[in-house]
């Protein structure tokens, strides 16, 4: 009874956030058309008449979340691969809680700590002109959704029956043909969870993009330019917003793209776990 | 050296946790900081309580203003935050504070909204900020002329060699649009001719002075803006030259007999004329007591 309750207060409690969003803002549609405020960049909400474009802050948190999959979806499933399989287990036992202890680092830390130390040495490695850009933000973000990854990536190929492995093995294959040909694609619904799940944290982290990713308001064309993303720009601007007022409807419409494209993510991530759910079962 | 840039350091992961609890504070009616609630009434004379609220360019001078006032007044509390100019004039619009500190003026917007609601924002000038243009010390370029720096922050000199400098892209920093002084750049020195021009696409937003000051202190291709009070030996100040007049550093003298073309006034607006505890502190903020904190913060005293 206490537990319906409490789930379905969740439930309600979602649709009411969900409510406020729309109702905050849907209104400037009636100033900016859907496609202009979709398709184009010009962003000046304090400017008269101010113009709301958010197609360069879009693109921004793609291509930042997109780097920091790139980086962590390697990097992740090979350290849950060598956890589950190959290591030792007093490594294992060892490694396991240092890198769970990873997501305990707070976000402003990552960034304080990109901010001072990875964005100048991005500046030199790469030779660029500012180590404030979308590399950076990708790279730190990768720390950030890594022990998601790993972790759920490491009990989803612990949870795969001995079976496969000793059957594997016994056929001949060798140690790698069985985690790359066996292990892997039978952990299937738990790693493209654990990917879905950092993708998740990645496009909704707010403090280190802000503060490493350079701020810049145009489209970028490669990785390495300064951008803006989404969340970062809601954080810093809902505090001078006119309250109701035509920027303030803007960011909240930022928020709306937002709770779409995540929406979308775990929509993806639910139909890819049940398919699999159903193969496996 | 070293110890300098710890200090930056630390003043940075102080400046951005301040953001990030500015941020957790929404823009709406409800006053959300535990400070007391503005007391509908003005403060009487013997004593009270004084809300102060708005602008982070002026938070530090507010604190040391209420500081000093309130020991030569221990019947008066006076409680500061922060948030920005627009908090400030919001929080004075529903009455959740009797001072608005702003770095700028209010916008014909904020002017009408407070006239619905029955409000009368009288607004008093109490010390004047300069804003130095900054590059790194390597920098050859020492002075600039409005025009140029309006070019350069409006996208269209994107490179120093069309300045005289050595043949590399110009990194340009700003604060972001929550900021006083982003609203006072653009349309003091980027609109300098042209009324409708905005920040190029190609400036870069940084949320807070501390992170201009550092970024301008390691990229030699770097050029900033920021509030007097954050000029320290790791950035030069860039000389300006104003339509008229000869190329000026920026500098309380200067800010002081306006010759610095980049100088704003900052303000306190009320509800109405002042009275009662708050016409008295007003008072006081104005008087050389006062007016000797605003020189000791780095800002430039008015009287």
């Amino acid at each position: 009874m206490v537990l319906a309750a409490a789930g379905w207060m969740t439930v309600v409690i979602l649709v009411l956030i969900m409510i406020m969003l729309f109702v905050e803002g849907l209104p400037i549609l009636a100033v900016t058309n859907p496609f202009s405020f979709l398709f184009t960049s010009q962003w000046y909400p304090v400017s008269d008449p101010p113009v709301f474009g958010i197609l360069s802050l879009i693109i921004g948190s793609l291509m930042i979340t997109a780097t920091a999959l790139v980086i962590a979806i390697p990097l992740g499933i090979g350290a849950a691969a060598f956890l589950a399989e190959i290591a030792p287990p007093p490594v294992r036992e060892a490694i396991k809680p240092v890198i769970e202890l990873l997501s305990g680092i707070p976000s402003i830390v990552l960034g304080f700590i990109g901010f001072l130390l990875l964005a100048p040495a991005i500046q030199r490695i790469f030779n660029l002109d500012s180590g404030l850009n979308g590399l950076t933000a990708g790279i730190l973000l990768a720390f950030m959704c890594l022990p998601t990854i790993v972790s759920i990536s490491e009990d989803a190929l612990s949870a795969v029956p001995r079976e496969y492995k000793e059957a594997s093995l016994a056929l001949g294959a060798t140690r790698w043909q069985t985690i790359y040909r066996v292990l892997i694609p039978a952990a299937r619904p738990g790693i493209v969870a654990s990917v879905m799940l950092g993708m998740g944290r990645a496009i909704g982290e707010t403090m280190t993009v802000l503060m490493v990713s350079g701020g810049r308001l145009a489209i970028p064309s490669f990785i390495t330019d300064p951008m803006s993303a989404m969340t970062g720009r809601i954080a810093i601007e809902i505090n001078n917003a006119v309250f109701g007022g035509l920027q303030y409807q803007a960011l909240f419409a930022i928020g709306i793209v937002l709770f779409l494209i995540t929406f979308a993510i775990n929509l993806v991530a639910d139909l890819v776990l049940e398919k699999q759910r159903r193969r496996y079962a | 050296m070293r110890k300098s840039r710890i200090l930056g350091a630390v003043a940075l992961l102080l400046s951005v946790s301040l953001l990030l609890a500015a941020c957790g504070t929404p823009a709406s009616t409800s006053p959300t900081t535990p400070s007391p609630t503005a007391s509908s009434t003005s403060p009487s004379q013997e004593g009270g309580t004084i809300v102060v609220k708005g602008s982070d360019t002026m938070v530090n001078l507010a604190s040391a203003w209420a500081e000093d006032y309130i020991t030569g007044h221990p019947n008066v509390k006076i409680t500061v935050s922060g948030g920005g100019s627009g908090i400030g004039i919001a929080a004075l619009l529903n009455k959740t504070t009797d001072i608005c500190n702003n770095s700028r003026p209010l916008k014909q917007e904020e002017v009408d909204k407070a006239k619905a609601g029955g409000i009368d924002p009288v607004s008093t000038i109490v010390a004047k900020d300069g804003v130095a243009v900054v590059v790194h010390p390597s920098n050859p370029i020492s002075e600039l002329s409005l025009e140029q720096l309006a070019a350069i922050f409006g996208g269209k000199i994107t490179n120093w060699k069309e300045l005289g400098g050595s043949d590399t892209e110009i990194v340009v920093l700003s604060r972001d649009n929550n900021s006083g002084t982003h609203l006072f750049f653009k349309e003091h020195v980027i609109q300098v001719k042209d009324k409708k021009a905005e920040y190029g696409p190609k400036v870069q937003f940084l949320p807070t002075s501390q992170s201009i000051a550092d970024e301008v202190a390691r990229n030699p291709k770097a050029i900033g803006y920021y509030g007097l009070g954050y000029l320290s030996n790791q950035q030069k100040a860039v000389a300006v030259k104003s339509a008229t007049g000869p190329a000026v550093l920026p500098s309380l003298a200067t800010v002081l007999d306006n010759s610095y073309p980049v100088s704003r006034p900052l303000f306190c607006t009320t509800n109405g004329q002042p009275k009662g505890a708050m016409q008295d502190y007003l008072a006081w903020i104005l008087s050389p007591k006062g007016q000797e904190i605003v020189r000791s913060l780095d800002f430039v005293p008015v009287q």
